[in-house]
């Protein structure tokens, strides 16, 4: 028997890696073809070096980051490593999640993304889905909803804003040489990280 | 002596820059590559560029040459991670090779922290047709 942290970062893990080149054919079109790759890599990595009976929360997601760090290579590693690292701390110590943790886990995780990668929302990037996600699941939370349903309603907010992505131009990372060329393309940072919230709905669905 | 780290995705890049650096400043033993990943695929991993900050550091500071993108989030990680801060470290805003030449040179003669990333940072600006 695994733990349920563990069963959760390798559900995610599997869905990366069954997106592996949806991803990478997504940043052949506006970037550099590595993202599904590198992802891939990553989480194949972290689903070797987990401790599949720990049920420290705050312990997988530090060594889920620091893994992700040292092998995913782009700049979805300090990006990726950051969020888990940062998602550790908030959960340090705890073997189990409240709908309130998850909304600190959001803060904790949306702050450490904007600090290393110094963007905001409306540059084409992961932020595009996760701080809308963050948006709907915090109102969902205070105004009652369970956690089930608040999660259902991020992701509905995480794909929404995947699909913005498409219709703004990119300036950052090696997308923003393409300028408007870069229109018409959804981001793979804001797929992938819909991708990770999916995984969580679908875990906690069960 | 200030120690210089360079930075990049590609091991070939690192290496190639350390070695015109080292064409240019042969005593410094100080300057040390951090290009690609562990298994030598493109990246960057911050673990090896923090390594590598350890390693080139003699107590008078780090100067740090890196690439495109992802190079300074993994430099900006690896100077976080770095236990005790007791090494002072800076990432220059320059050209990889040509800031990195400039600070190997600037090293070499005995300048401060502050001077090696400036005349990195000189590198930017220089024209090389005038």
């Amino acid at each position: 028997m695994s733990s349920k942290i563990y069963d959760c970062i390798e559900l995610i893990g599997n869905r990366i890696i069954e997106n592996k080149e949806f991803l990478t054919e997504l940043d052949r079109e506006i970037g550099d073809a590595d993202h599904g790759i590198n992802m891939a890599r990553g989480f194949t990595e972290v689903l070797n070096v987990l401790d599949k009976d720990s049920e420290d929360i705050g312990a997988l997601l530090k060594k889920t980051g620091m893994t992700l760090l040292s092998k995913v290579g782009g700049a979805s590693g300090p990006l990726y490593g950051t969020a888990y690292m940062q998602a550790g701390k908030v959960c340090a110590g705890k073997t189990e999640l409240s709908a309130e943790d998850g909304k600190e886990i959001f803060e904790a995780v949306i702050a450490g993304i904007q600090k290393r990668g110094k963007a905001e929302k409306g540059e084409k990037t992961m932020l595009d889905a996760i701080i809308p996600a963050y948006e709907s699941y915090s109102t969902a939370i205070e105004n009652g909803v369970s956690a089930e349903e608040a999660l259902g309603i991020m992701c509905v907010a995480a794909e929404d804003g995947v699909e913005f992505t498409k219709t703004i131009i990119a300036t950052k990372g090696r997308a923003s040489y393409l300028g408007e060329r870069s229109i018409g393309h959804q981001d793979p940072g804001a797929t992938s990280a819909t991708i990770t919230m999916e995984a969580i709905r679908d875990f906690v669905k069960g | 002596m200030v120690g210089i780290v360079i930075v990049s995705h590609s091991f070939k890049v690192a290496e190639g820059i350390y070695d015109l650096a080292m064409q240019m400043a042969a005593e410094n033993e100080h300057i040390i590559p951090a290009g690609g990943m562990e298994d030598g695929s493109i990246g960057t991993d911050a673990f090896k560029i923090m390594q590598a900050i350890e390693r080139a550091d003699t107590g008078d500071g780090v100067a740090v040459l890196a690439d495109l993108g992802s190079g300074i989030m993994s430099a900006e990680m690896a100077i976080e991670m770095l236990d005790g801060g007791d090494i002072e470290v800076r990432i220059a805003d320059a050209p990889i090779l040509e800031g990195a030449i400039s600070a190997a040179v600037t090293s070499t003669s005995g300048a401060s922290l502050d001077e090696v990333i400036e005349a990195a940072e000189e590198a930017r600006t220089a024209s090389k047709l005038n």
